[in-house]
């Protein structure tokens, strides 16, 4: 009993650990587009991973505590509204689309990149008191598909990989 | 549910956000005609006007001691350089309809094209900003 608790706060901290990683190695790749939000949503791989291995609750912690410490480290206040935003809006529906149990991975990914762009569209809305960003939705939408789609699939791999690993 | 069906799940999620995704680039492309003047806010304020008929260079002094250098050129609008360190801004290019913007998040800019003078916020008339400008 007492072994599985430490076992769970490890296998909580090495996932955090990771998604950091992952925000940290994203903020270094080149801009693809000229398009702020345009990128490939690496991080998201670890959510995948947490929401099928950990289940609802993991996920949402894992990445609430992930955003909370990249914005510490390398965001601003602002930064950190829109990455709040759009990561718990995106991990909300993943959470969702999974329960239903009709999609698989890949589709959960999808709707959870494209949810995390309105997210952050929705964050600029709010915050910078304009509605002018509403313009970047089609290009924003779009590339969630794509991004998605690829973070899907390769959740869907990694995920069958550590299939036998057990978290409590 | 078996993963056959699942991935024909996944097939129509995908296909009708694609669907949404081309409805809301036609909006926006349809109702998008080209702008009269440009709107430059910082931090949500709306700072100066500039009429997109007449070229012009300006520094636009941002949040935080930030600056954006705005031109305006053949009724488009860009920044062609700017303090922050990402230049996203510069690298978004140049935008002529209404709705349009260019926005630098450290600087807190926002740059709009709109058709005519934006109504409810603004400060001020043209000529006064004119004024500070000149």
């Amino acid at each position: 009993m007492k072994n599985d608790k430490t076992k769970k706060i490890a296998v909580y901290g090495v996932m955090v650990a990771l998604a950091m990683i992952f925000s940290y190695v994203e903020m270094q790749l080149p801009v693809f587009i000229a398009v702020p939000g345009v990128k490939l949503g690496i991080t998201n791989i670890v959510v995948l991973v947490s929401l099928y291995k950990m289940g609802d609750k993991g996920a949402l912690f894992i990445n609430a505590v992930r955003i909370i410490s990249v914005s510490l480290l390398f965001g601003t206040a602002m930064s950190f509204a829109f990455s709040f935003t759009g990561g718990m809006l995106s991990t909300i529906v993943m959470i969702l689309l999974k329960k239903t149990n009709r999609f698989s991975t890949v589709g959960v990914s999808v709707a959870g990149a494209v949810t995390h762009n309105i997210g952050q569209i929705l964050a600029a809305v709010v915050f910078l008191n304009t509605t002018a960003i509403v313009w970047y939705l089609p290009v924003l939408w779009l590339s969630g598909i794509i991004s998605g789609l690829i973070i899907g699939i390769v959740g869907a791999m990694v995920e069958k990989r550590v299939s036998k690993i057990k978290v409590p | 549910m078996n993963e056959k069906n699942k991935i024909r799940y996944d097939a129509v999620l995908i296909t009708i956000l694609l669907v949404i995704s081309l409805f809301i680039f036609l909006g926006v492309k349809l109702t998008g005609k080209n702008g009269k003047n440009v709107v430059v806010s910082v931090d949500g304020n709306v700072m100066y006007t500039f009429s997109l008929e007449e070229n012009r260079e300006f520094e636009i002094k941002g949040y935080d001691g930030g600056t954006n250098y705005l031109v305006i050129e053949d009724g488009e609008v860009y920044l062609k350089d700017a303090s922050c360190p990402d230049l996203l801004c510069v690298h978004m290019g140049k935008i002529r309809s209404i709705g349009q913007s260019i926005i630098c998040l450290p600087n807190r800019v926002v740059v709009e094209i709109v058709d005519g003078e934006k109504s409810s916020d603004n400060i001020g008339s043209e000529d006064e900003i004119d004024a500070i400008v000149g």
